[in-house]
């Protein structure tokens, strides 16, 4: 009963602010809170359109989302545990080793 | 534009306070103060979940997101140190990031008005899901891809433990 243009602004919203989060925060943990902002867009797409078309399908790919962000953010969350175990800071631009 | 519906205004109740805690978990200076506005904001997306008629993916979403990944946060943010303030948490040069932002959100809105014009949405009626239709779908028709999730998961588990792992121990 949502009329779906209202829904994918709110969606636009929180995945600006995730954009923003990505870009702006130099805290590792602050980067994936903005990524999961960003996931969280997707998904609220996912269901909206899924209840706009009387579809399943969206459902689905929002619950698959859920579970791979579940995945992302502990493997995210181990990388900067041993990030911080080895370098004492877990600011993303101080991490350049790789870079030329 | 037709009046709004009860679900509409409920909808825009939750949708005001999701984005501007959305807004807020962006901005914050406090580490932990960004993890309790992503709280709010997960909150009220289950909620928009719920109104949107998809019971499952709000509890899933309430379970998951809030009662196991924000756990996971605050957990990373007590291991690790979380300095405040803006300076530390935030690069210098962020307005580049807010201008990229604003022009993707600006780029969005333009592109969703553009392709289902606000002012003649009609409100399909809602497309209630009950637990047994997910389950049904997810175990019919999305096998494969569910038991690639699993598979996923199993991988990230054993991963995080490696990583997390001390050295010294192994």
């Amino acid at each position: 009963m949502i009329r779906l243009p209202f829904v994918l602004f709110f969606s636009a919203l929180l995945f600006s602010a995730g954009v923003y989060g990505v870009l702006a925060r130099r805290n590792a943990v602050m980067v994936l809170m903005a990524i999961e902002l960003m996931l969280n867009a997707v998904n609220v797409n996912f269901v909206a359109f899924g209840s706009q078309l009387h579809q399943m399908g969206g459902q689905m790919f929002a619950l698959f989302v859920i579970a791979v962000a579940a995945a992302e953010v502990g493997i995210g969350l181990a990388i900067v545990i041993l990030l911080f175990r080895n370098r004492e800071s877990i600011n993303v631009d101080e991490v350049n080793l790789l870079k030329w | 534009m037709a009046g709004l519906k009860a679900q509409e205004y409920a909808f825009l109740v939750l949708a005001v306070i999701g984005s501007i805690s959305a807004i807020a978990v962006v901005l914050a200076r406090n580490v932990v103060h960004a993890a309790l506005y992503l709280v709010v904001t997960l909150l009220s997306v289950g909620g928009v979940y719920l109104l949107l008629g998809a019971e499952f993916v709000a509890w899933v979403q309430i379970l998951i997101y809030v009662g196991a990944i924000v756990i996971l946060f605050l957990f990373g943010l007590m291991l690790t140190k979380a300095p405040i303030g803006r300076d530390t948490l935030d690069h210098q040069n962020r307005w580049i990031g807010g201008l990229v932002a604003a022009g993707v959100f600006v780029g969005l809105v333009f592109l969703v008005q553009d392709a289902f014009r606000v002012q003649d949405a009609v409100a399909a009626p809602t497309f209630r899901t009950t637990t047994s239709m997910v389950g049904k779908s997810l175990f019919r028709d999305y096998v494969l891809p569910f038991e690639a999730v699993s598979f996923l998961l199993l991988a990230a588990l054993i991963g995080a433990i490696v990583l997390a792992r001390k050295d010294d121990v192994a």
